[in-house]
């Protein structure tokens, strides 16, 4: 635990990617299994740990401490993690002698009841630094600043390996990795023939300011929905979300209904009733995100199909080194195949030229429409983001002026700042009402500037929430808006952002809720 | 808390001594002030007449310069003005730095200014005084703040520049206090290398050395080159970390010598790689030590994390207000 909890802190103070990729790799190489692979599981956001929730942390830590102290440290602080391991009693100077693997494997066999108790009893041999560490890998909320990419990076470097070839095997391993690292050490690479799992995505950039030439690239819609990867392997079929995730318990409804083997690559989305049975906002997807199992009322009111993309592997034959349009050409062929209800087809968008193709794009005013897709059609299916391969043109956000009302501060690396801004638009009766949330979008510079303004604009204190003047007027931009029950409002914003700081303008002149209402999708 | 007026006398720039006619550390020119330390927050120019220790008036003078009266105090020695019996006892904080001890019509009332308890090889220890009322700092009064042993943290130090030969660790240390007593502490764990130090901390450095304070072998950073500074220790004030000045160094690994080194977050926003927990102000523990100590009836809290001591005041059933002065702790760095 001492080597693992070193290196958690030290990766919290570097940050050059190098630096870090350097300090992973060394623990690698360093590290006996199978505490290695734990640590990498943790690293990559794998390890499904979880055995305690951080509010029995918390409340761990007040049964130790007097709550108040508890609270007004947290404050401080801004990580509960943190808080807990920094106020936690040490009656002595703990021995630090608990290995990373046994905690592990004691947390993975102890029940939930008894988890908190392990927990405060190996708590109680760490030094902060181990608590830490220990917190973090106990909560499953590793956050220490590196993406799985970056450990996965450090592990193909620190044993000489491709990090592509490491990506494609993956998601076929399992902590702790014990093949894995057999392969970093000159072992044969691990061979997941025959069970069905999940490669790593092609991704697009943004299409900044640049036009490209239809003749080379192909138009698609750019669903907003879910990305998926379907693969069949016999008659296992699971489905797989941008991350890796398997999410095929929430959608039987597809699941069960891929009758063709091989990897497809698409675009999950809903029908809705208001769209006379076409795909529905990201709202009414959400619906259905997020559950172990499904109901028999939410698979029939809303029924999941996906829009399929592209074709990576046709029953076992790998794709992937084709260029996209013929394995576009394979997919279409496949369709016939598939159930129509469940699957369809991505359609190509017919466009004369770019500035076409802009208009066509201007004028969809489909909800489940987030801008258009452009893919090389010579590109081969290649992980991760390549230059020139595949954009998403984006529709513009909207936008509207709303009225700074609360600020909270931020976590981690923001917690001395109020980053985080409630705003809201005038009602019909002059009322202000909150309208959507948002922390990003503003420069450092602006950040010092709003932080100033909420301390010195302050009306009312609720724990870390500030009350302020409300004075300050925050051009936000958004994706969509749609209907919501839960707000007051009666809406809510997909990716609200500050987009700038009005200080010009006087708050009466900000955006009434009604305004905001007639961009409901 | 009592309506009736107090012979001390609270206000948000600084503490009135009404029978003496005098402020302690006021943070706006007065006729008569006690300084308990030569801390910008603590010592401001303009007064008329001033008493403080030796030590304390030398660092003035060399900051700001000279008071029009000046009276120096020595720890120990006992004043009479107006009735009010006043004595300067070591705060542990800085060179010089003093409790303030007053007596009057039989109660006594110390001012701690900012104080620590653990030893440090560049300054007087800290003295128990006991009194009735006992005016406390706070900077790090939460019970997060435990600063770990200081020997720990020069280990580290030391342990990154054995690691980086070829670079050179930079540590951040306020130009009053911190720096004589990172390189104090090296010198007690045999770190007999020269030390190089940023302009602005070369004349406290010599004051320090004036005082019979040892600090070994010190030099310049300017006009030393860039090659010679490989695997050296160098000292700055904070706001030089990340300045054009650090330019001139061989990849610096940037450290930073302050009690916030505690919680990440405050090390992140700095972009330090090398944390060191090293405060000169009482951490929690020294805090509420230091309470039960003097075991006052009453404990007033100037400045810092006053709610979270008031907290354990109350679950103490010791008597304590806030006094909620205002200037305190602008410069964070120094803590």
């Amino acid at each position: 635990m001492r080597a693992f909890a070193s290196l958690v802190t030290q990766l919290g103070y570097t940050r050059s990617r190098n630096a870090k990729v350097a300090l992973i790799a060394d623990y690698l190489r360093a590290t006996p299994d199978p505490d290695r692979g734990w640590a990498l599981a943790a690293l990559t956001g794998e390890a499904d740990f979880a055995a305690v929730k951080s509010a029995a942390v918390r409340s761990m830590a007040m049964e130790r401490v007097d709550p108040e102290l508890f609270r007004l440290s947290r404050d401080f602080v801004g990580d509960t993690a943190e808080t807990v391991a920094l106020i936690w009693p040490e009656m002595a100077p703990p021995a630090n002698d608990l290995r990373l693997a046994d905690a592990v494997d004691a947390f993975a066999g102890v029940s939930r009841a008894r988890a908190p108790a392990l927990l405060g009893e190996y708590m109680d041999r760490l030094d902060s630094d181990g608590r830490y560490a220990l917190i973090k890998l106990a909560t499953g909320a590793m956050r220490v600043g590196i993406s799985a990419r970056l450990a996965k990076t450090a592990f193909a470097q620190g044993f000489g390996l491709d990090v592509d070839a490491v990506e494609e095997v993956w998601h076929a391993l399992s902590p702790p990795y014990a093949s894995l690292f057999a392969w970093g050490e000159g072992g044969p690479r691990p061979d997941p023939e025959g069970t069905p799992y999940f490669r790593p995505f092609m991704l697009a950039h943004p299409l900044e300011d640049g036009t490209v030439d239809l003749a080379d690239y192909a138009a698609e819609w750019k669903w907003d929905g879910i990305r998926i990867q379907i693969v069949r392997v016999g008659n296992d079929t699971r489905l797989f979300s941008r991350g890796g995730d398997d999410i095929s318990a929430a959608f039987p409804d597809i699941a069960a209904h891929m009758p063709v083997e091989g990897v497809f690559d698409g675009e999950l989305l809903v029908r809705g009733a208001v769209q006379m049975g076409e795909a529905a906002s990201f709202n009414a997807l959400q619906q259905r995100l997020g559950r172990k199992t499904v109901s028999a009322k939410m698979l029939a009111e809303a029924p999941a199909f996906v829009r399929l993309y592209d074709l990576l592997i046709d029953g076992t034959e790998d794709l992937r080194l084709m260029p996209w349009s013929v394995r576009r050409e394979r997919l279409e062929q496949r369709m016939a195949a598939l159930p129509a209800d469940r699957f369809d087809l991505s359609q190509i968008i017919a466009a004369q030229d770019f500035d076409e193709l802009g208009r066509i794009r201007d004028g969809a005013r489909d909800a489940a429409i987030e801008g258009v897709m452009l893919k090389r059609r010579d590109s081969l299916y290649v992980p991760g983001r390549r230059v020139g391969l595949w954009y998403k043109w984006k529709r513009d956000p909207l936008s509207a002026d709303c009225v700074m009302m609360y600020a909270q501060r931020g976590s981690g690396k923001r917690s001395s700042f109020y980053s985080d801004y409630t705003f809201g638009c005038w009602t019909e009766d002059g009322e202000l009402v909150p309208v959507g949330k948002a922390y990003s979008g503003f420069s450092d510079t602006e950040l010092k500037w709003l932080d100033k303004f909420v301390r010195q604009n302050t009306l009312n204190r609720f724990g870390p929430v500030r009350e302020v003047e409300k004075s300050l007027v925050l051009e936000v931009a958004f994706d969509s808006i749609h209907e919501s029950k839960r707000h007051k409002s009666g809406i809510a914003m997909r990716f609200p952002r500050i987009s700038r700081l009005r200080r010009d303008k006087p708050a009466a002149e900000a955006d009434t809720v009604q305004t905001l209402k007639a961009f409901i999708t | 808390m009592s309506s009736a007026p107090h012979w001390i006398e609270p206000h948000p720039h600084g503490i009135f001594v009404r029978p003496a006619n005098a402020w302690i550390d006021p943070s706006r020119p007065v006729a008569r002030a006690l300084v308990t330390h030569g801390h910008a927050d603590h010592a401001r120019g303009g007064h008329e007449a001033v008493w403080a220790t030796p030590e304390t008036l030398a660092i003035i003078n060399l900051r700001y310069g000279r008071y029009p009266g000046e009276n120096a105090v020595d720890y120990g020695t006992t004043l009479d003005l107006n009735g009010v019996k006043v004595s300067f006892h070591p705060a542990g904080h800085v060179l010089g730095s003093a409790q303030i001890r007053m007596e009057y019509q039989g109660e006594t009332v110390v001012v701690t200014g900012d104080f620590k308890r653990r030893p440090d090889p560049s300054c007087a220890p800290f003295e128990v005084v006991p009194c009735d009322i006992f005016i406390t700092e706070a900077t790090f009064g939460l019970p997060v703040f435990r600063h770990p042993p200081t020997s720990d943290e020069i280990g580290k130090l030391l342990g990154m520049r054995a690691a980086h030969p070829d670079r050179c660790v930079l540590v951040g240390a306020y130009a009053l206090g911190k720096a004589q007593r990172v390189i104090t502490e090296l010198r007690e764990l045999c770190y007999h290398e020269p030390i190089y130090l940023h302009g602005a901390l070369e004349k406290m450095c010599a004051l320090y050395a004036d005082h019979g304070v040892d600090m070994g072998p010190l030099l310049p950073v300017a006009g030393t080159d860039k090659d010679d500074l490989r695997g050296a220790i160098i000292l700055a004030p904070p706001s030089a970390l990340a300045d054009r000045w650090s330019r001139r160094l061989p990849d610096p690994i940037t450290a930073m010598a302050s009690g916030w080194m505690r919680v990440r977050a405050r090390a992140q926003q700095r972009g330090v790689e090398l944390p060191l927990i090293i405060s000169d102000h009482a951490d929690w523990d020294e805090l509420t030590t230091t309470i039960r100590e003097v075991a006052p009836k009453e404990v007033w809290i100037t400045h810092g994390r006053e709610e979270a001591l008031l907290r354990w005041c109350e679950l103490h059933q010791v008597k304590a207000r806030a006094l909620a002065m205002v200037g305190r702790e602008e410069e964070e760095e120094e803590a």
